[in-house]
């Protein structure tokens, strides 16, 4: 305000004087000056009045609070502010400076780093899974040399006492936004239940749902690139449910859009996307510690289309509209020392998935466009393994095995086209090993090697050596198991 | 669609019915320290039935939040917890996929005891670059049975709150903890005189309120940073610092690894005193009053 007040008598000035600026008459801007005076004048005694009243108000404060605080240490809200008696212990007590209580709900705000550096033997624009229908996006190793991966922006608070809500967004490094979750959850709901709604990560499979900087390797296992697109993230609502017992039992059943792969948008105000999972969980001993999972995921697509070439070697549209059924069980084991995972743990996990796609397959839409019926019956798993060898470091390694079986395609079938019309979906099982050696300088950063033979592709062998930064700044993140 | 809402529906019913059961007796505690356990023990005796969710060889701090607390949180009555951001890396997991209103903060069923006692070592300055440091104050509250006596009438307190019926029995319990709590310290404290003023070296800063309790000095801290190993080149530097003002031990906590501090010791030629630090770190901390007693045994013996 004492700042504002020379700047408002300026503006005051020029305004009022502006129109007659030639020939203001020399006693007329000396009252001017009088009145624009009087007003400082005016203001600063106003300013002056309210800083008393602030200081007033400080001090009150400052005495109801160390009267609450002797006022007794049992509180029924939880609040207890200080010692009920006098600490005896010396030491500097700094008392962090507030300027607003503005401030004093921020939501708790943390960013992502991530980077790598990619060596790969062959070109990763031919990438392709062989056997399976590629999804539009997620597969491969991204590009050669320096890349920056996503910036993951997280931004999570308490609604009120009824929700909590959590935006996470990935700057991508092509300078695209992703909102991967965007979710509110409820915190008063009792009896073991949680309802979340927004985009959110489906908890189908175990991996899903953890976000690409807690993954034990630079990248998704093959199957969840190949059936899940990398991640499947649900706009819709989950509802979960942990029973009251000893054990972990918890039970989920989610709806969506099913906008995202193996889904599409469509046309239909009906569900596109229903999802149930079951987990249990428990520890053996004070050392060990578990869950398995079971998953089922049904999500219908319209014209899901994708690029493939035809017997003469032209690119072609081809497009799958029908149900996509995918069942997943998975087992994570953990293993440290009393439980603490300071200088060793053992991490095992594997999932395995099968899925089922019927419907109808068309063939160069923007061309021939033929179409008939469609169907395959495919799976995949993947065991990986992660030790902490000593604090700070860290080696793993990951087998993953995919079988595309021989999809029924029925203008094949009915003798339309040939079975060379459709490379992509020649029957095959890629299979990769990769390895890895990661370094926590803290629980914040991360430094990654990762070395894969990626047999994914139908002939040539890729050879992938990928370095990885991580680094974490902001709010101190808590961790699902 | 019809079979997806059949299923729904029937899973919908089996929760509500389970989750209608009628409630237990005693009141289910959750502890996430072996001391709240036994704290909570002392105070409700077999009117709580308490789970601990960490042992005395667990670095409380570095805890998953496993499926197996997930499901203790989701039946627990009450939370008890260090606070201070100790357990900040597992308990808001824990708290929000509980599901169970009674336990969240700013229940009665949520009691945190470091925001009760005054805490030491709270920085004037945060920034990551100083290694894990805890914005709200050195959040290792336990070794100082001051301490301790203010968090167990607040405790008390909560109990009488949560479970009205047994009022005059916490009531009473309460009392006769803090009558013979009262007495075990002035014995502590007389046992523990010849230890004032003696330099000692610890690992992690989590025996800063013992320290300050007894009068023991602490001269030098075997983490450059809390949380940060040391480096060779930092221990070399610490046997040098050290060789001009030697300290009489070094201090380890049961949960710590035993190498850093076994290789200063042999260096400087002074002992490692191994402490329980917790309850259950050594087989004589059996409860609260055995933690002390065999704390202060064991830093008399290693002081002589």
């Amino acid at each position: 305000m004492a700042k504002l007040t020379p700047i408002a008598g300026a503006f005051l000035f020029v305004c009022v004087l502006w129109p007659h600026a030639g020939h203001a008459a020399s006693d007329d801007v000396a009252a001017l000056r009088a009145e624009i005076e009087a007003l400082k004048t005016d203001y600063s005694t106003r300013v002056q009045a309210l800083e008393a009243r602030i200081r007033q108000l400080e001090g009150a404060v400052a005495a109801a609070q160390a009267n609450q605080a002797a006022a007794g240490a049992a509180t029924p809200t939880g609040a207890p502010a200080a010692a009920a008696e006098p600490a005896p212990q010396p030491a500097a007590v700094a008392t962090p400076a507030k300027s607003s209580s503005a401030t004093a709900f921020n939501p708790a705000v943390s960013m992502i780093l991530t980077g790598n550096y990619a060596s790969l033997s062959q070109d990763p624009a031919t990438y392709r899974v062989a056997g399976f229908i590629p999804p539009p996006a997620g597969e491969g190793p991204g590009e050669r040399s320096f890349n920056l991966d996503e910036s993951e922006l997280t931004v999570s608070s308490n609604v009120d006492p009824y929700f909590f809500a959590n935006v996470t967004a990935a700057i991508q490094g092509d300078n695209s936004i992703d909102i991967e979750e965007a979710y509110f959850k409820t915190l008063a709901l009792n009896n073991g239940f949680t309802i979340k709604g927004g985009r959110f990560f489906s908890a189908t499979g175990y991996l899903n749902e953890v976000h690409s900087h807690n993954w034990d390797f630079v990248d998704q296992p093959l199957v969840y690139q190949v059936f899940l697109g990398g991640q499947l993230a649900q706009d819709g609502v989950q509802i979960r449910w942990i029973a009251p017992a000893d054990y972990f039992i918890e039970l989920g059943a989610e709806a969506g859009s099913g906008r995202s792969f193996p889904g599409t948008q469509r046309d239909s105000n009906s569900l596109g996307s229903d999802a149930l999972f079951a987990h249990l969980g428990g520890d053996v001993g004070d050392s060990t510690s578990w869950r398995v999972g079971t998953s089922w995921l049904d999500i219908r697509a319209a014209d899901r289309s994708y690029g493939d070439t035809d017997q003469f070697g032209n690119p072609v549209t081809n497009a799958f509209t029908g149900t996509s059924r995918t069942w997943i069980v998975d087992g994570t084991l953990k293993w440290a020392p009393h439980g603490d995972p300071t200088h060793h743990q053992l991490k095992l996990q594997g999932e395995y998935l099968h899925r089922t796609e019927d419907g109808q397959l068309a063939f160069d839409v923007t061309g021939l466009d033929l179409g008939a019926a469609y169907s395959d019956a495919q799976s995949g798993w993947y065991l990986q393994g992660v030790y902490e060898f000593m604090q700070r470091w860290r080696v793993g390694l990951r087998y993953d095995s995919m079988s595309s079986g021989t999809p029924r395609i029925g203008l094949v079938s009915a003798g339309l086209l040939p079975a060379a019309d459709f490379p992509s979906l020649r029957p095959a099982t890629p299979e990769r090993t990769t390895v890895m050696i990661d370094w926590s300088l803290s629980e914040f950063s991360r430094l990654r090697a990762q070395y894969a033979w990626d047999e994914a592709r139908a002939r040539e062998r890729d050879q992938q050596l990928l370095l990885q930064y991580i680094f974490a700044i902001g709010a101190h993140g808590a961790h699902k198991f | 669609m019809s079979t997806h809402t059949r299923i729904a529906i029937s899973f919908a019913t089996l929760a509500l019915c389970l989750g209608a059961l009628p409630a237990h007796a005693a009141l289910k505690v959750l502890a996430t320290t072996p001391d709240w356990a036994a704290l909570v023990s002392e105070l409700a005796g077999d009117k709580a039935n308490v789970y601990t969710a960490t042992s005395a060889f667990q670095d409380v701090h570095r805890v998953d939040a496993k499926p197996s607390l997930v499901a203790r949180a989701r039946t627990a009555d009450l939370v008890v917890a260090t606070g201070a951001d100790l357990e900040i890396g597992w308990m808001p997991v824990l708290l929000q996929d509980s599901g169970n209103t009674r336990i969240q903060p700013g229940s009665p069923g949520y009691f945190e005891a470091a925001p009760l006692v005054h805490l030491l070592e709270v920085p004037s300055v945060v920034d990551r670059s100083m290694g894990d440091i805890h914005p709200l104050g050195n959040p290792h509250v336990t070794l100082d049975p001051r301490n301790i006596a203010i968090i167990a009438k607040a405790l008390a307190a909560r109990l009488v709150l949560l479970d009205p019926a047994n009022a005059a029995f916490y009531a009473a319990r309460g009392e006769d903890f803090q009558k013979r709590w009262q007495q075990a310290a002035l014995q502590w404290e007389a046992k523990a005189a010849p230890l004032k003023g003696l330099g000692v070296v610890v690992i992690h800063r989590d025996q800063v309120y013992l320290c300050n309790w007894l009068g023991l000095k602490e001269l030098a801290a075997i983490e450059p940073k809390p949380g940060v190993p040391p480096s060779a080149g930092y221990l070399a530097e610490l046997v040098t610092k050290l060789a001009a003002t030697p300290p009489k031990m070094i201090l380890r906590n049961a949960y710590n690894d035993p190498k850093a501090a076994d290789w200063l010791s042999q260096r400087i030629k002074v002992p490692v005193v191994l402490l329980p630090y917790s309850v259950g770190g050594t087989p004589e901390a059996k409860d609260l009053f055995g933690l002390f007693d065999d704390t202060i045994n064991r830093l008399l013996a290693g002081a002589k």
